[in-house]
């Protein structure tokens, strides 16, 4: 008996050692991303440091011209718009599957939201580019544009919203319920006065990670948006994401013009950390948990 | 309030609920066409012989077969290596360290940076290491474990939220059952904390199949019949990528493509859920 345990404590210690080693390496992925990153993006920043990228008259990288200025505009344009979209109608369905709809309504639609979110962006991108494109190039040619964008990746993040603002939503005290019920509020006040302000941090910080979803986003906004490197001026101007941009350019790119695509890489990885940084410092300090959104 | 009279508040109020109910319609119309639309128009190309043979002028006639063999070839690879690591960091993570000691928390946060990089710059990093640092070229190989990279920290984090949530009474059973550590882990907490790992598997399974982006410059381009895990392989949403972009008149074989994408999905879905229903609730009364 004695020998048995001893050596189940042995598996056990053989057991820990392994896992252990497991997971320094998942921690050593995120040192190895961020060194292989650093490293085929060192040269171009080196050669004429980060500003560069910001200083740089457009896009030309034949004549080693590497300005990102426009696409980041084009980037953060098409991100913005699509959370002003996204937000107001992911907070509605969140309120419709909690207080509206009967409970066989609310399976369905959230079964129909989890299939949203389960779409490949490659088939959006496919659906806006015969279905969506084609209807705005009605009003005003191209057609592809931010606009269409903006609408493709709103439909992709809603999702999102709606999902992390059922979480927050669903974690109100039922205190707060029962008072404002108490208090002979109609439906519209106690959600719009009550538990929406209650379930505000749980909210936001869903938005800031679907933002940072709808600006790391490729292929959707690489087949509708047009891919011309502007800064955007009207919704209906083709324009080329930062993300786009790697996606079209690194398989012909040489050396220095490598180089800012990794740049460029690096650059949408911070902005994006910056995004969910700011998300958790949100529901940290409300001390409340955000169900695992994404 | 006397300057609101109770029929403008209940005005009010209805129109609230009308504006929700709007919105909610909003997004199940939006949904049915875009599903739609994939089915009418996918549907009616698929036939035995486009899911078999192998694409031919482009992809605009033939077939997807050999782009479906690296599909799952490369999610085959995916999912051999994120799985066992990820379950065994998970394990780690919620029975052998201390809740909130440093190194956990730190392993725990470098798992949430890694869920928030964009799939694009999985595909520069897989490109810069397993293609060229590694020397994997384009190939399958490298393909699957860019993916792998990309679903780990999801996968691991469901995993040990499920395992964590397995009730204290159960690790003390088996504790006095006299069972040793990895035995109480095989036989009763990964059963328990079934639900957890089938959903991680299935958002790892989705994420991967749908992956576009961080594919075209590890896996590649190539629709040929692979030979190995060395060679390039398209994979079907590569292919969708390819037809409806840069091959005028694919539209047709891109809709196609894109039925058996959202079939294949579904359908990995399900197998996945049953077969770890099957295999949790064996072992967990069996054993």
């Amino acid at each position: 008996m004695a020998k048995a345990s001893t050596r189940s404590n042995r598996t056990d210690t053989y057991l820990s050692r392994i896992l252990g080693a497991m997971g320094l390496l998942c921690a050593l992925l995120l040192v190895l991303v961020v060194f292989f990153l650093l490293k085929e993006a060192w040269p171009v920043v080196q050669s004429g440091g980060w500003l560069r990228f910001f200083h740089a008259q457009g896009w030309y990288p034949l004549e080693q011209l590497f300005g990102m200025l426009p696409m980041i505009w084009a980037s953060i344009a098409m991100a913005l718009g699509a959370i002003l979209l996204a937000l107001p109608i992911g907070v509605a369905s969140a309120l419709f599957l909690l207080f509206y709809a009967p409970p066989s309504v609310a399976k369905i639609y959230r079964l129909l939201l989890n299939l949203l979110a389960g779409i490949p962006s490659v088939v959006f991108g496919l659906w806006g580019l015969t279905e969506l494109v084609p209807i705005i190039a009605t009003w005003h040619a191209p057609g592809t544009s931010l606009l269409a964008a903006i609408l493709v990746l709103t439909l992709m993040i809603i999702p999102t919203v709606a999902l992390t603002s059922v979480a927050a939503l669903s974690a109100v005290p039922k205190e707060l319920h029962a008072g404002a019920q108490a208090l002979g509020l109609t439906r519209k006040t106690r959600i719009m006065s009550v538990i929406i302000p209650a379930a505000k941090a749980g909210i936001i910080s869903g938005a800031l990670l679907a933002t940072a979803r709808a600006l790391g986003e490729t292929m959707a906004v690489l087949m509708v948006a047009g891919n011309v490197v502007q800064t955007p001026s009207s919704l209906f101007d083709p324009v080329r994401a930062l993300t786009a941009n790697i996606a079209l350019e690194m398989a012909y790119a040489m050396s220095d013009h490598r180089a800012s695509l990794f740049a460029a890489g690096l650059l949408l990885t911070l902005i994006v950390w910056g995004l969910a940084l700011i998300a958790s410092r949100i529901v940290k300090s409300n001390g409340k948990v955000l169900a695992y959104a994404k | 309030m006397p300057s609101r009279s109770a029929s403008n508040i209940r005005l009010a109020d209805q129109c609230f609920s009308v504006l929700i109910m709007a919105c909610a319609a909003f997004v199940t119309i939006t949904l049915i066409w875009v599903l739609g639309d994939i089915v009418i128009k996918g549907a009616s190309h698929i036939t035995w012989s486009f899911i078999t043979s192998e694409p031919s002028d482009a992809g605009r006639s033939g077939g997807i077969g050999t782009i479906l063999v690296s599909t799952l070839l490369i999610l085959c690879v995916a999912l051999g290596a994120a799985i066992p690591i990820g379950l065994g960091v998970a394990v780690w993570l919620s029975e052998f360290t201390v809740q909130h000691s440093r190194f956990s928390n730190t392993v725990g946060t470098t798992l949430d940076v890694l869920a928030g990089i964009p799939s694009i710059v999985y595909g520069l990093f897989g490109n810069a290491f397993f293609s060229l640092y590694l020397g994997l070229g384009f190939s399958i190989l490298s393909g699957g474990l860019t993916l792998a990279c990309m679903i780990l920290p999801i996968f691991i984090r469901t995993c040990e939220s499920g395992l964590s949530a397995v009730n204290n009474d159960w690790r003390k059973g088996a504790q006095a059952l006299g069972m040793s550590r990895s035995a109480a882990i095989w036989h009763v907490l990964l059963p328990a904390a079934a639900p957890a790992i089938i959903a991680g598997l299935i958002l790892g399974i989705g994420r991967a199949t749908a992956e576009t982006a961080a594919l075209i410059f590890t896996s590649g381009y190539v629709d040929r019949m692979p030979g190995s895990l060395l060679d390039s392989g398209r994979a079907l949403a590569v292919h969708i990528y390819d037809l409806s972009m840069n091959v005028t008149g694919g539209d047709n074989a891109a809709y196609a493509s894109a039925f058996v994408l959202i079939t294949l999905i579904i359908l990995l879905n399900t197998t996945a859920q049953s077969l770890i229903d099957r295999w949790f609730s064996q072992r967990i009364y069996a054993s």
